[in-house]
């Protein structure tokens, strides 16, 4: 747990010298509790109260990255249990596995797929972001060949090497040690010899026991061996098993402060029946994993556990939210046409997307509705006809065109007539109610 | 050294609702959160209705639409085809064609329809109008009326129509939903309102409304939460009715369940993806705390008991 203004007080020299920029020691004491301010600004604190102070201030849940440059992702530093409290942090990972028995043709096939599983939604690249490596020969040899095999095809893609064989797991890291993959499988039988070649590689590992009492022995040993960077699994692997553990794990974490384990989890959802297999998903997206691999990559899986991630992880106070203006989509000529609607993401991606599929060059008007939705903004007085007639008139944009003609989303067409009326000289059309309709209604206008 | 599990006590409980008659099926009645079996009681697993309609669903996407071919101009045999081909537990008739945009059907045609589907099957039957808000308040009492001693669930009250509703509902003996708009505050109002006018609060069902995977499902999920952290940790009793998940109305006519894969390659294809999206909608809110569900296709259904199989 973290602790108290008056337990940090009790820690600083209380001198009240003011040299961190507080009127006193206790002032500065309450501004850390509430981590409005960090330790060092106080030059004349201790070294034992720093190092107290740092582990109680560490982040609940270590936060890790996976994998280098634009791709590499960062995971742990979750703060609440439930998503209404507070934004979670950082969305969980996807991985994929592999087998170093699959013959190479298939080793490559699942690259090829994790390499064309990146798409767009929302404005955010989303995609299948690791390989689970699966020494499942036992073979340092084999595991190594696999881990060659990939690389070789998707050098961008972050691994995570899954051997409980040290010589296999060092012949791996010869080879990517230095991408930041996850080294996963230190367990009681082998944790000195792994945690070595973790400290060596300075990669992070990934410990596996039965059981949350083993889970936490081992985590300790595995840190007490000077590993910090750590990944848990529990050996969870039905969904009753993993909705307790991840719950007390985090629970354990956030709420007690349990150091031993607070690292991110990794969940293993492979499933014959690949519904089931992304209900498993669903299960890690929700409840507190912080990677989740799959058996296989299908694009209609990957989209349905992509969408639900950016869900899940939005910040729940903030809708997302696009810029405010004039969108020129195509190349629009003075003549093109005029649309509007409001600035939540999911709106503007919508609407954007279906015009462009139209071909017909246009201009759409993107109003700040504080990240509403058309009817939500209607609803909250946000989207009203003299605000867009305000809007409208403020943005300029009646200097690029050459006509004075407004279309309206199909759902507001009620607001027709008060912003003819706000918008002198101004003809608004109704335009369809589902952004789907656009592509014909553009069309058959341009005809 | 052993790790102390930090386990939750809580306060409140859901309520336990039983509906049907021969073949009648139970939800709720957990004291902890969703699947929290580890720490307290779920006695009942959660119940998914298949959506049958009273019109021909011209307006499904082709994937539900093709399932229910055969069936789906007649409610009666795609009733019995449910029970019997596709061995669902409940029927969730929608007289969607009441709607007088839809066909204005009177509510002496919905009677009608709502007693042959009666007699036709055994197991329980949810049902439901047309979202209109005064058309729903005519033929809902029609249709208590004639569905008396069914025990049925009928739906829904809202906040502008729940007087007429809930007192056909209470004179005929069933069940009800009572929906408002995602918000935590006006499902608590609404629950009041209706246990003032004498309705007995465990005979609810509070539908905090759906909405579908990327279109908004993270409001539900949240309100479900909260509703539900309500009812447990502050044993709030007018947050302790079982939640519904109308999932496949909500569902079925989005981009993702319709979009040919010629259109958007990196989608997939278009049946596995719909399927895809009303199960992946019905599990996170299944995790949120629905325990009854509305739902289309039977691969989802499917996928969604095995599951909750997994998770119970
Ligand atoms: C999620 C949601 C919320 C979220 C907000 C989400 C957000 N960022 O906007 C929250 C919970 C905050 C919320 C609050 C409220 N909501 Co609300 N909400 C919804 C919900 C479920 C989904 C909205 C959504 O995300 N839609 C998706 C986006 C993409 O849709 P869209 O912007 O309309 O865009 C589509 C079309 O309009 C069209 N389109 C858009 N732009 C353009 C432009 C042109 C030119 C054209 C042709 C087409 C077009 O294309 C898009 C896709 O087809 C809807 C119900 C529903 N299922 O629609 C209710 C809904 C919009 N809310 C409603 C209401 C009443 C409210 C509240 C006033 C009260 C309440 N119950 O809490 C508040 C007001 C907000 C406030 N701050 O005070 C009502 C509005 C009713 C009405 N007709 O007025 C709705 C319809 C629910 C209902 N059935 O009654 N809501
Ligand atoms: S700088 Fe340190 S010693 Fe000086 S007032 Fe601030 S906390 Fe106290």
């Amino acid at each position: 747990m973290a602790l108290s203004g008056v337990e940090i007080f009790k820690l600083l020299p209380k001198t009240n010298c003011k040299k961190c920029g507080h009127p006193t020691c206790l002032a500065f004491a309450m501004k850390l509790a509430q981590r409005q301010a960090t330790l060092d600004s106080c030059p004349d604190v201790s070294e034992e109260a720093k190092k107290i102070l740092g582990e109680a201030s560490a982040p609940p849940i270590r936060p890790i990255t996976l994998g280098t440059g634009d791709k590499a992702v960062k995971m742990g530093e979750e703060t609440v249990l439930f998503r209404h409290e507070k934004k979670f942090v950082n969305p969980c990972a996807f991985a994929v596995e592999v087998k170093d028995t699959m013959p190479e043709g298939d080793i490559a096939r699942v690259a090829d797929d994790v390499l064309s599983s990146e798409m767009d939604r929302v404005g955010q690249k989303l995609r299948i972001d690791a390989i689970f490596v699966n020494n499942a020969s036992g073979d340092a040899g084999t595991f190594e060949a696999a881990v060659k095999a990939i690389t070789a095809k998707a050098p961008s893609v972050a691994l995570i090497l899954g051997t409980s064989n040290p010589a296999a797991a060092e012949a791996a890291l010869k080879i990517v040690g230095d991408k930041k993959p996850i080294l996963y499988g230190a367990d009681a039988s082998n944790a000195d010899a792994m945690a070595g070649l973790a400290k060596s590689y300075k990669v992070t590992l990934g410990v596996t026991a039965k059981g949350l009492d083993a889970l936490t022995d081992l985590t300790e040993k595995v840190k007490g061996l000077g590993v910090e960077d750590m990944v848990i699994d529990s050996g969870a692997r039905a969904a009753k098993e993993i909705i307790e553990h991840n719950t007390f794990i985090r629970r354990g974490a956030i709420k007690k402060n349990i150091k031993s384990v607070g690292y991110p989890v990794i969940t293993f959802a492979q499933r014959d029946d690949k519904m089931l297999e992304l209900l498993m998903g669903v299960l890690g997206v929700t409840k507190y994993s912080s990677i989740v691999v799959m058996g296989s990559v299908e694009k209609w899986k990957s989209l349905a556990l992509f969408a639900l991630r950016q869900n899940i992880y939005t910040d729940p106070q903030v809708p997302m939210q696009v810029e405010q203006k004039i969108y020129k989509l195509g190349e629009p000529k003075p003549e093109s046409p005029l649309l509007i609607t409001t600035n939540f993401s999911l709106t503007y991606f919508i609407v954007s997307g279906e015009a462009e599929n139209s071909k017909v060059p246009c201009r759409l008007a993107v109003m700040d509705c504080e990240g509403l939705s058309v009817l939500t903004g209607w609803a909250a007085g946000k989207f009203t006809a003299s605000k867009i007639a305000q809007f409208i008139q403020e943005s300029g944009v009646e200097k690029e065109i050459s006509h004075k003609e407004l279309i309206i989303p199909g759902y507001v067409a009620i607001l027709s007539g008060a912003i003819e009326e706000k918008l002198p000289g101004w003809k608004v059309t109704v335009g369809p109610r589902e952004a789907n309709g656009l592509p014909a209604f553009l069309k058959s206008r341009a005809s | 050294m052993a790790f102390a599990a930090p386990k939750e006590t809580y306060s409140g409980k859901v309520y336990e609702v039983a509906f049907g008659t021969e073949n009648a099926v139970k939800f709720g009645g957990e004291n902890v959160l969703p699947f929290h079996s580890f720490e307290g009681n779920v006695p009942n697993r959660p119940v998914i209705a298949y959506e049958i309609q009273d019109i021909v669903p011209d307006d499904w996407p082709e994937t539900v639409k093709k399932v229910y071919e055969g069936v789906s101009g007649d409610p009666v045999k795609w009733a019995q085809y449910c029970q019997n081909e596709l061995k669902a537990k409940a029927i969730a008739l929608r007289l969607v064609g009441t709607h007088p945009d839809r066909g204005n059907r009177s509510p002496e045609d919905a009677t009608k329809t709502v007693k042959d589907v009666l007699a036709a099957i055994n197991i329980p039957l949810i049902i439901l109008g047309s979202n209109h808000v005064e058309k729903d308040s005519a033929v809902l009492v029609a249709v208590s009326e004639a569905a008396k001693g069914k025990n049925c669930i009928i739906g829904k009250a809202q906040e502008a129509n729940y007087k007429t509703i809930a007192a056909a509902a209470m004179a005929n003996n069933h069940k009800l939903i009572a929906m408002s708009e995602l918000d935590i505050n006006l499902s608590k109002q609404l629950n009041i309102l209706l246990t003032q006018m004498g309705f007995d609060k465990e005979k609810l069902i509070t539908d905090p409304m759906c909405s579908a995977l990327g279109y908004g499902i993270e409001y539900t999920y949240s309100v479900m939460e909260r509703i539900r952290l309500a009812a447990l940790t502050q044993n709030d009793v007018t947050m302790q009715p079982p939640m519904l998940g109308d999932v496949g109305m909500y569902v079925w006519k989005v981009k993702e369940t319709m979009a040919p894969e010629s259109d958007l390659p990196q989608w997939g294809p278009v049946k596995e993806r719909g399927i895809a999206w009303e199960t992946t909608t019905a599990g996170a809110l299944l995790i949120a705390g629905a325990e009854l569900l509305i739902m289309r296709h039977p691969d989802a259904v499917k996928a969604v008991e095995k599951f909750i199989d997994e998770l119970m």
